[in-house]
């Protein structure tokens, strides 16, 4: 079946024994090596936080129909706009892509039969659970209200909220993060198949492996940041807070050393799937290979040299300010050139606009309005006035939304039927694709029109004027929220009632595509042999594209 | 705020700044669209004209292309150069402090902003201020950090504790504009706001002469001096003087103990006050109590008032255009957002009740005690 060998879409007569079926015990599930059992335990847990976030951005969505802190209180709506923030991106954004399509698919797609430290994988995800549940007993015991950023000193001192519980949550949970990162790194180097070399890895692995570089270096930092904080809280050491002898813009260089960082984390993911989609739905190699490759690298190293412009307006000297925004503009060349490099890509396939391709062609359309209101908020003078308004929130939901959120669900549907050897309802599929792309811009575009007319974030209340457009983002909102519904349902509805995949259903060379679906535990029958580039579609990358329009017209008939 | 110009949803203009900022964000939408229309077009093109014809045709394979590369590569710096360059000149003319202007202090806190004029006139989540007139902020806070956020100006600085922040904006049209506090503060973040009233110089003088309560942050700065804290008893001068000499010393240069100087700025004193011990001026022991949970910010804001009056240095507090005499920035031009207002603004000596503000008869453009240092 692998190397060269013809390989079809495989439906084969018996069912064999694959991951799923391979021990169906709880302790056969919490006690896996497995990673692809791993990743499932991931897309449950991730799934959830993402439900849990999701309710909170409805509840904002709905206080902010009407200009007056109705609906909750200003103190409960400053909960919700946390605790949306943490869930989101602790919990979901930073986990999602890697943890899960990451997890599931990295080994795979460089031959390997695991992850090169199974365990490790199995403890980042009890440290992700530990982590998470620490933070739900926070927001159980009463909740935080200092906004994600946790900012210094109203995070220390000033706030009787339970900053302890979910910052010690977000503490272990980074550790979850550090070993996923590790993982990947050693198994990129050490596990591939013999013939995968570097530049015939599929560019997902290039960005995942971007990401890690990310994960090890900056979630320490955070790490820290968040340990200074509860020693500050706790013990009353004066680090952050000047009252006794702290520095509260300190805080926000450390928090910004790794929180901006994580951006890339939150989107260099993405930019893999989006690469993968958008190459293998057109059925045409990638444009400029090498150039999407090390753009991936170029944005993580230079991702670590302009956390400085979450303070242009923070009392940094103006000269720090100016050389900040001069490598946020140069941090935006490498996004461009991933944006040329796609569309090139898209000239003369065969382009196919199935569900995952809908998703990776909306991706492009949120990802560029997302990458060009980064050049307004880099632009040292544009950005005192948008600073800490909405145009900033519109911007960063474009982006880690528009970008990572979108490129996450075309990668599962894409990989659906490889995870779960379940076809999803095609139909349903690219309405939710459709819906997600009007509702998301329907709920953020009119904010960029509200940031530039001065509205700021995280206020329960805001003057009579503004309403309009906010009312039309809380309709857009609610379109949104229904596209993202959807899927729970025709996906779980496909498990049970789906129609079977076959191992290769859109007929593409991947490795992951010449394995069985569901896979086998140990992933290949065989160790598999490389001999193709990457993305090969022609007859020498041994697709057998006849016996897949024989089978495909026999279905139709 | 106000949607009365030209483009809908659009906020309103109200500083020398406003259309900068503005002309900026023009020209980044400007781009954004030249940028994109090619790149959508494209897609929506290829999409249509490259649509699958065939299941699982094979397209001729392309190789990338470095001439692409490069020019894709390329043409994006060079607009991105031109965003920052123009960005750098909006910015280094928003965060200079002008040499002359109207000062103004602000103190942040949960969740109000207490705003004093240097004529005593003291007001909460509003702030009055003339036409054309510069006007300068020194901002502090009692508890968290806050933003001081006026969106029809086009500027805001955050209001960090155990430091003093800057913002100057020099307003264009009379009215009543949102001021916002953009840093989240807590509980009632959103509701600490107000407005700024922008008026006509006639009406402003007016105002001020209306609204005289109290002492002007000068006296209340000697009274604490003097009476309350008992600075003087050291301070004071004369024989018995154990404490360093104040007069003259504001932005000048302090030679401290181990032959380090520094430049005494409002940051300076400020620390002097609470951290006594930090820098010790040469020929004196280090023998100051910390005043520490003694004094309030504002009550700071006054001392530093004070001992800048005994350098002929203070605020003016009226719209006194064409004052600006001195010269003498070199000292802190290395940077301007943390510079602080070195320049001699001819004003009222020591001594002299600062009262000037407080006359509306005072000929604007005529200050009183023309004893201008420097």
């Amino acid at each position: 079946m692998q190397s060269a060998d013809a390989i079809s879409p495989g439906f084969p007569e018996t069912p064999k024994l694959n991951y799923l079926t391979n021990g169906s015990t709880l302790k056969s599930w919490l006690l896996t090596k497995d990673h692809k059992r791993i990743a499932i335990m991931y897309l449950i847990s991730v799934s959830a936080f993402f439900f849990m976030g999701g309710l909170y951005a409805a509840s904002i969505r709905l206080e902010l129909l009407t200009p007056a802190s109705d609906l909750m209180e200003s103190g409960t709506y400053n909960k919700a706009f946390t605790q949306h923030g943490i869930l989101m991106i602790f919990f979901f954004l930073i986990p999602s892509i890697p943890a899960v399509l990451g997890n599931f698919l990295l080994p795979i797609m460089i031959g390997a039969k695991d992850l090169a430290l199974p365990r490790i994988n199995l403890l980042s995800l009890y440290i992700y659970w530990v982590g998470g549940a620490l933070t739900l007993f926070g927001l159980m015991q009463g909740g935080v209200d200092t906004g994600w950023t946790f900012y210094t000193p109203y995070s220390t001192t000033f706030s009787n909220t339970y900053v302890m519980a979910v910052g010690l949550g977000i503490f272990i949970n980074g550790f979850s993060s550090i070993l996923t990162g590790l993982n990947f790194i050693v198994t990129v180097h050490t596990m591939r198949a013999p013939g995968m070399t570097w530049f015939r890895l599929p560019l997902f692995v290039w960005a995942q492996y971007a990401t890690s570089l990310v994960m090890i270096l900056g979630t320490p930092v955070v790490a820290i940041t968040v340990l200074l904080l509860a020693i500050e809280r706790f013990a009353r050491v004066g680090i952050f807070d000047p009252s006794i002898g702290g520095d509260p813009i300190l805080f926000q260089h450390m928090f910004w050393f790794y929180s901006h960082p994580a951006v890339y984390i939150m989107v260099l993911p993405g930019m893999g799937v989006v690469s993968e989609l958008i190459s293998n739905f057109s059925r045409k190699k990638i444009f400029g290979y090498e150039f999407i490759a090390f753009s991936s690298i170029a944005i993580a190293v230079f991702g670590f040299l302009v956390w400085g412009h979450h303070l242009f307006v923070s009392g940094q000297s103006i000269y720090a300010g100016l050389v900040f925004s001069f490598l946020t503009m140069v941090v935006a060349i490498p996004s461009a050139i991933k944006m040329f490099n796609w569309t090139a890509t898209l000239y003369k396939g065969s382009i196919d606009f199935s569900t995952p391709m809908l998703y990776g062609i909306g991706f492009m359309g949120l990802f560029l309005i997302g990458g060009l209101t980064g050049l307004f908020l880099g632009s040292i003078g544009l950005v005192v006035h948008l600073t800490d308004t909405y145009f900033v929130v519109s911007h960063f939901h474009y982006v880690m939304v528009g970008g990572q959120v979108i490129a996450y669900l075309g990668g599962i549907h894409y990989w659906w039927p490889k995870m779960t050897g379940k076809m999803y309802s095609e139909f349903w599929g690219k309405i939710s694709a459709m819906l997600v792309f009007i509702g998301f811009n329907l709920t953020f575009f009119p904010q960029f029109i509200l940031g530039y007319q001065g509205m700021p974030r995280r206020y329960a209340s805001y003057p009579a004027e503004l309403q309009v457009l906010n009312i039309f983002s809380s309709a857009g909102a609610s379109v949104l929220g229904v596209g993202m519904l959807m899927p729970v349902i025709y996906l779980l509805h496909s498990l049970v009632y789906g129609k079977p995949a076959g191992d290769n259903p859109w007929m593409l060379p991947g490795l992951e595509w010449r394995t069985s679906s569901p896979p086998p535990t140990e992933n290949f029958e065989k160790m598999p042999v490389v001999t193709w580039e990457a993305y090969e579609f022609g007859e020498e990358s041994g697709l057998d594209l006849e016996e897949a329009r024989r089978r495909d017209a026999a279905t139709v008939r | 705020m106000q949607t009365n110009s030209w483009v809908p949803f659009f906020p309103e203009q109200a500083s020398t700044f406003a259309w900068q900022v503005d002309a900026l964000y023009f020209y980044l939408i400007l781009v954004s669209v030249a940028f994109s229309i090619p790149i959508v077009a494209a897609i929506f093109y290829f999409g249509i004209r490259y649509r699958e014809k065939e299941k699982y045709a094979t397209p001729e394979e392309m190789h990338g292309s470095i001439v692409l590369e490069t020019v894709w590569s390329i043409i994006p710096f060079v607009i991105s150069m031109t965003i920052f360059l123009g960005g750098a000149i909006v910015f280094y003319n928003q965060y200079r402090l002008p040499e002359d202007g109207m000062e103004v202090y602000v103190v942040g806190k949960q969740w109000m902003w207490k705003i004093q004029h240097q004529g005593g006139q003291r007001e909460i989540n509003e702030l009055h201020v003339p036409v054309d007139t510069n006007v300068k902020l020194t901002m502090t806070t009692e508890d968290v950090i806050h933003d001081f956020s006026v969106p029809a100006f086009r500027t805001k600085t955050d209001v960090v504790p155990g430091r003093y922040t800057y913002l100057w904006f020099n307003a264009t049209k009379p009215g009543k504009y949102h001021l916002f506090c953009a840093e989240y503060c807590g509980l009632n973040h959103s509701g600490m706001g107000g407005y700024v009233y922008v008026m006509e110089k006639d009406d402003f003088a007016a105002w001020q002469s209306g609204n005289v309560s109290g002492q002007t942050p000068v006296e209340q700065g000697r009274d604490l001096f003097e009476n309350k804290l008992g600075c003087a008893s050291c301070h004071a001068g004369g024989p018995q003087q154990r404490g360093a000499k104040l007069e003259g010393i504001f932005g000048h240069e302090v030679k401290l103990v181990g032959g380090q100087t520094v430049a005494a700025d409002e940051a300076y004193i400020r620390e002097s006050i609470l951290n006594p011990g930090a820098k010790i001026v040469e020929g004196y022991q280090p023998i100051m109590p910390t005043f520490k949970g003694q004094v309030t910010e504002e009550q700071l804001l006054a001392l530093v008032s004070y001992i800048k009056s005994l350098s002929g240095v203070a605020g003016t507090t009226t719209s006194s255009t064409g004052s600006g005499a001195g010269g003498a920035t070199g000292a802190n031009s290395s940077n301007p957002v943390t510079a602080t207002n070195s320049t001699a603004v001819p004003t009222a000596n020591r001594g002299q009740a600062n009262r000037q503000g407080s006359n509306p008869n005072a000929p604007a453009g005529a200050p009183s005690g023309g004893n201008s240092n420097r």
